[in-house]
């Protein structure tokens, strides 16, 4: 259970890093705002999957 | 303009709002009896995310206490020495057993049991039944539901292929709204990722499974209580179809990337103590990727069912007038964000199998430095 939460609190960092890094990505060059999103999307689906393993395993 | 604009916007809204109306109705319907509330919202939800053998749409207790269901209920298959067929109105939702073929069965918690004639079920230690389980091949809420979808699919895109035939491949009515997802998806997930030179192989299937588990999600957020793409089993088999068009159209140099994949550049005894670690991984990121395809899917519309009804059992929790408006503008909130949650999983399915495709059809033979060009170029 403890356990359970403690990869919740990492998947929600590391989705929140992903998207304050593609926020500074998209500041930085608005017009691959489109490629930056997909990667964003792509990576943060990927984290989450393991988010929700975890929570299933409890 | 913006007239038209706002009554769609209105209508969509009503519908939503009907929606969370309509579940709070079914929640209310089980409320009479004298278990505790908790542990009845915990039951009702597992309920809902749970195949069924009838398309139920709600229930009610009526004056006389008796319980009332309104629904249809959908043929059971089952082989058990012989194949039995008959209706899951006898079940009587699990009220009465259904005598077949000389065979008693009784539902218990939405599977079938082979029981004798006072419908006894055995328990072991753990509570599970030891009673024998016939195979079932029922057409379950879920296959009816896979079945509606695969037809409404089969119609809408093939009026459409007419349509664009009659008009010289000018897109009208329907086809405004899907042309450019089907561009998006040809030319935004399997071109980059495929590639110009097989991505047509690919996209019949990319674009086949990117709708069908969109109106499967989206059919999820109806009323109706389906919830077809939060079943393990049914992500597991389109899963596996990732898995088998990937490994079954992989070229040579795919096939040598998983086995052989530092090339000629080492000798053979060099290459053996780090083969013994390399393949091993390789072959594991093998099941690992279609794995993560089938969990990823099931748990995110899981989880996003879990969630709605949670929300809606709220109402029944707080006892007081915060309950419902609160209940009512989260389960709004949550509804609105699985509209998207519903396009996010079938855009990331599909763009993760266009990219498994795209690792089954790479060619190397340009060798790496070519590639490497490329990337620089690229950036």
């Amino acid at each position: 259970m403890v356990g359970a939460g403690l990869v919740v609190i990492g998947v929600g960092l590391g989705i929140g890093r992903i998207g304050g890094s593609a926020m500074d990505a998209i500041a930085r060059q608005p017009e691959a705002y489109g490629k930056i999103q997909t990667a964003m999307l792509i990576v943060a689906a990927l984290i989450e999957g393991i988010g929700f393993a975890a929570l299933f395993a409890v | 303009m913006r007239s038209p604009f706002t009554i769609k916007v209105l209508f969509i809204l009503s519908l939503l709002f009907s929606c969370t109306l309509f579940a709070s109705a079914k929640e209310e319907a089980s409320e009479g009896s004298t278990k505790d509330l908790k542990t009845e919202i915990k039951e009702y939800i597992a309920h809902h995310l749970l195949d069924s053998h009838d398309f139920s749409i709600t229930s009610y207790t009526n004056d006389e206490g008796k319980h009332v269901y309104i629904g249809v209920p959908l043929p059971v298959i089952l082989w058990d020495n012989g194949l039995q067929v008959f209706s899951s109105s006898q079940f009587h939702h699990g009220e009465t057993l259904a005598e077949s073929g000389g065979n008693y069965y009784k539902l218990y918690h939405s599977k079938i049991y082979r029981t004798d004639a006072n419908g006894t079920i055995s328990y072991d230690e753990e509570q599970h039944p030891t009673n024998v389980k016939p195979l079932d091949f029922s057409i379950t809420k879920n296959v009816v539901m896979i079945m509606i979808t695969g037809l409404l699919m089969f119609w809408l895109f093939t009026s459409l292929a007419r349509s664009y035939a009659k008009n010289g491949g000018v897109p009208t009515g329907a086809g405004r709204f899907f042309e450019p997802i089907v561009l998006y998806i040809r030319d935004d997930i399997a071109r980059p990722n495929i590639g110009e030179k097989h991505y047509r192989k690919y996209m019949p299937f990319l674009l086949t499974i990117f709708f069908f588990i969109w109106f499967l999600n989206m059919f999820g957020l109806t009323p109706l209580g389906i919830n077809v793409t939060g079943n393990i089993a049914i992500t597991f088999a389109l899963a596996l179809l990732t898995f088998l068009i990937t490994n079954f159209t992989g070229t040579k140099d795919y096939w040598k990337h998983l086995f052989d994949p530092l090339g000629d550049g080492m000798p053979w005894y060099g290459k053996i103590p780090i083969y013994i670690i390399l393949v091993p991984i390789e072959l594991l990121g093998l099941i690992i990727k279609p794995f993560s395809l089938l969990i990823r899917l099931y748990a995110n519309m899981q989880a996003g069912h879990i969630v709605l009804m949670s929300l809606i059992g709220l109402m029944f929790l707080f006892k007081s007038w915060i309950g419902s408006p609160l209940s009512f503008f989260l389960a709004f909130a949550i509804s609105l964000i699985e509209i998207l949650v519903a396009l996010l999983q079938a855009y990331i399915f599909t763009m993760l199998s266009a990219l498994y495709f795209g690792f089954a059809s790479e060619e190397h033979d340009h060798g790496h430095e070519h590639e490497e060009e490329a990337v620089l170029k690229h950036l």
